[in-house]
């Protein structure tokens, strides 16, 4: 499995090499500039032209494109992504601030979906075509197409407005009540898609010929379903999540920015908004990397999971 | 009658008491203010950034020469006690105060000045800072490394200091922008680019912390140079870009004040407490719709006058911006000093427009091509298409091209646009305000409609050398007379800025060039705050 695990990690420099490129040439194709974005919305005034060449040569935007992309490659190799235009801080230095709110408010969202949406399959399946079937369905499709950022808005008016139970907004040293509400917003997409993903491997594993052999051996219904159902059932939820993990960061954006969580996506939404483009590709580059490493936790997790596919690694 | 009398005025005595206890200014408290431009703070190094959602958060940490008297509306006074100006208006000779404290206890001296100024001078690439000091001498060639000295200024001792100009302008509508602040030397240089993210002041408040994308949290500064000030005890800055959300933290008791959209305006207007708790002001911007006369059409006046003439603007305010802004005539707004309350307005009137396209050979009407803007609720494409229909009376069509800021910027800077939908900085100067439109001003330098006339650019040369304010004031209203009626572009209107807050909010100001600037040194809250005692 290590060797399995190794050959995987030397496969993702190609792809991040592939990633970089598209997403550098794309960002930098984009029309408008950070030295005019830095005035903000409205015009506040003239800037030189003479001043707008000058922050173009010390970002070094008035090289040709192949020799920045060599350049960026050059220090992405030691580690250097650049130093962000307008904050003028190392861009390595604001990712690492944003990369631990971010994740926490992942993997908090991630607990709440696969907490909530694996019984709730769960259950929906052995009820299969009952009331409790159909009402969990409904939750879990509704769950899926509700768009975050009124779901936000809602949750802070019932339950910060009306409720007055939790902070509306903020992060507040990344403390449990702060967290609730983005972390809910985010979650609850994916408690639906969670859901209707375990009923759908457990209606078709609960046909299979192996528990029919198990119930005539006279197994209990609890045994079947604890080590027979869930655990075949498993490898197509964890692939599932796994996926939804990458996919949970990107959405983060819309919930980070409407509660003014401190993460990587509020970051990238302002970098993308001022062209600050050493900021937005360090992002890119987080998300994307956190989706393959976690893509591949999965893999070698099917392996803990099933012996069958553990033995295929070797 | 003697005893009545005492009755009464005991009883008069008592009211007053009752009443001035209420209105007492406590100290203490904590503020949660919000930083509602946009993103996260880009830095609070303020001479280093030119977004006002900086400024209005760095601002109560650093100080400069001069600050914003919202009261009386013109820049006064901060840091030094008094300043003589020299009769031909190119000499300002200022006295710091003697008790003015940096935030890491070292008293301020001339020194501090002389070398703030030289670096905003120095920057390289130039501080954006640097537009609002470099009218001093020598501040162009040592900008371009020509020179090694700032020859324009002097230290006269250790509390007095010299600033002397190239032309005679009034130095406090330059200084008092909240980018020309002053800092400690040694702290700027200990810290490096740090000195950015743990910024080290002389203002009300000290810098605790910045939580990027969140919030940014200062503490009062016990050895503010104002005895007694400021009032409270820590203000918490809410990044808050978001409006909805903005307006749910309100009502959630989360935010103390909040900037008003014009979405909510009408909402907040009918609402029998938060309305009592409401300021309002012309802010200093000018929403306009720019016309480029290198587009065929718009290079005749008339055709120019006429869509001034076929745009109901009043309507549209009333309906589009729910009364969120204020009917414009001229460019200067009504908060301006220079303001003319009876210049030319172009009300809506159908028949004159068509006539005035007739008289212009345009009687069949034009397509504009390339009418960009962006998304902006206010000021974006949202108020060309309630313009079209009236437009398309006159024969006028429009093909509007929606994009982000950047590239609309870009595009007006190229002169890529037949007309553009934006809103433009007019004050808190009216002099600097309409030299843009100069006819020696270039596209890239603010004139973007590439406005030329001749007697305008000689009415605000002679503004330049007058005597007085209110002579200035009067011939850069007679400019402005002559800019509305040659109809560059389509004033639409001044912004409204609403500012709305809670009962146990005392002392915010109507802050005409930018309500968002909110000294808060004398701003306090009452026993009744959710945060009265939060240190």
């Amino acid at each position: 499995m290590f060797a399995y695990a190794v050959r995987r990690l030397l496969q993702f420099i190609p792809t991040i090499l592939a990633i970089s490129l598209i997403m550098f040439v794309l960002l930098n194709v984009l029309p408008g500039n950070a030295a005019l974005m830095a005035r903000g919305e409205q015009d506040t005034g003239a800037i030189s032209t003479k001043d707008i060449e000058a922050m173009k040569r010390e970002w070094g935007l008035d090289k040709p494109l192949w020799y920045r992309y060599a350049v960026y490659l050059k220090g992405l190799a030691v580690g250097d992504l650049g130093k962000s235009f307008l904050r003028r801080e190392p861009v390595i230095q604001l990712l690492k601030e944003r990369v631990w709110p971010t994740l926490k408010l992942a993997m908090v969202a991630m607990f709440i979906a696969i907490g909530l949406g694996v019984p709730l399959g769960f259950y929906s399946a052995l009820r299969q075509g009952r009331v409790a079937d159909t009402v969990t369905m409904i939750g879990a499709v509704s769950g899926v197409s509700m768009p975050q950022f009124w779901l936000g808005l809602l949750l802070m008016y019932f339950v910060s407005v009306k409720l007055r139970l939790l902070p509306p907004q903020g992060y507040g040293g990344g403390d449990f009540k702060h967290i609730i509400l983005p972390a809910f917003t985010l979650g609850i997409g994916y408690v639906g898609l969670l859901a209707r993903t375990t009923r759908a491997a457990v209606v078709e594993i609960l046909t299979l010929d192996y528990i029919r052999t198990a119930r005539a051996k006279g197994l209990s219904e609890l045994l079947i379903n604890q080590k027979h159902v869930l655990r075949n059932a498993l490898i197509l939820v964890l692939t599932t999540a796994g996926l939804q993990f990458g996919d949970l960061m990107a959405q983060t954006v819309i919930v980070e920015k409407l509660f003014s969580w401190p993460g990587l996506g509020s970051l990238l939404v302002d970098s993308i908004f001022q062209r600050d483009i050493p900021i937005t590709q360090g992002c890119i580059l987080v998300i994307i990397s956190t989706f393959l490493l976690v893509n591949l936790i999965v893999d070698l997790l099917y392996g803990v999971i099933d012996p069958r596919i553990r033995a295929s690694y070797k | 009658m003697k005893k009545w009398m005492i009755i009464l005025a005991t009883l008069l005595l008592t009211a007053f008491l009752l009443t001035g206890s209420a209105h007492a200014v406590r100290k203490g408290g904590t503020l949660n203010f919000m930083a509602p431009y946009g993103g996260d703070l880009s830095t609070l190094d303020l001479t280093a950034t030119s977004r006002y959602q900086d400024y209005l958060v760095g601002m109560n940490i650093h100080r400069g020469l001069y600050r914003w008297d919202a009261v009386n509306s013109v820049p006064v006074l901060d840091l030094p006690e008094s300043v003589e100006i020299s009769a031909d208006k190119k000499t300002y000779t200022f006295k710091l105060r003697p008790n003015i404290k940096f935030h890491h206890g070292r008293l301020m001296n001339s020194d501090d000045i002389i070398w703030s100024l030289t670096r905003i001078a120095t920057m390289k690439p130039s501080a954006p800072a640097f537009r609002y000091i470099n009218m001093i001498q020598g501040a162009k060639d040592l900008n371009a490394g020509k020179i090694s000295t700032f020859t324009g200024l002097k230290k006269i001792d250790n509390l007095t200091f010299q600033i002397t100009l190239d032309v005679p302008i009034d130095l406090k509508y330059s200084l008092w922008f909240p980018a020309v602040v002053i800092y400690p030397k040694e702290e700027v240089e200990r810290l490096g680019d740090a000195f950015a993210t743990n910024p080290v002041g002389c203002g009300p408040f000290k810098f605790v912390k910045w939580v990027k994308g969140s919030e940014v949290v200062m503490e009062k500064f016990d050895e503010f140079y104002m005895d007694g000030l400021p009032y409270l005890d820590k203000i918490t800055y809410k990044i808050m870009g978001e409006a909805a959300a903005r307006d749910l933290a309100f009502k959630a008791k989360e935010l103390d004040a909040t900037i008003v959209g014009a979405v909510n305006y009408p909402e907040y207007k009918a609402d029998p407490v938060i309305s009592k708790n409401m300021i309002e002001v012309a802010e200093m911007f000018t929403r306009l719709i720019g016309m480029n006369p290198d587009f065929k059409p718009f290079s005749d006046k008339r055709v120019r006058q006429a869509i001034n003439y076929a745009i109901p603007s009043d309507l549209i305010i009333k309906k589009i911006l729910k009364g969120k802004a204020f009917s414009a005539r001229g460019y200067l707004p009504s908060s301006s000093p220079a303001f003319d309350p009876k210049g030319k307005k172009y009300e809506f009137n159908l028949e004159k427009a068509k006539a005035l396209m007739k008289e212009a050979g345009y009687e069949d009407g034009f397509v504009v091509k390339r009418a960009i803007g962006t998304a902006n609720k206010s000021w974006g494409t949202g108020i060309y298409e309630a313009a079209m229909p009236y437009l398309k009376k006159i024969g006028i069509e429009l093909k509007i091209q929606q994009m982000e800021g950047a590239a609309m910027d870009a595009r007006i800077r190229s002169s890529d646009f037949d007309m553009f939908i934006w809103s433009l900085d007019s004050g808190p100067d009216s002099l600097e305000t309409m030299s843009r439109w100069k006819s020696d001003v270039d596209v890239g330098s603010g004139n973007y409609v590439k406005f030329k006339n001749a007697e305008f650019d000689k009415l605000l040369d002679q503004a330049a050398v007058a005597a007085t304010e209110a002579e200035k004031n009067e011939l850069v209203k007679q400019a402005d007379a002559i800019f509305t009626e040659e109809a560059p572009v389509w004033i639409f209107n001044y912004n409204k800025a609403v500012l709305a807050f809670h009962p146990w909010v005392h002392n915010l100001s109507k802050v005409a060039p930018e309500m968002m600037f909110q000294d808060l040194t004398a701003v306090w809250i009452d026993e009744t705050s959710p945060r009265a005692n939060e240190k």
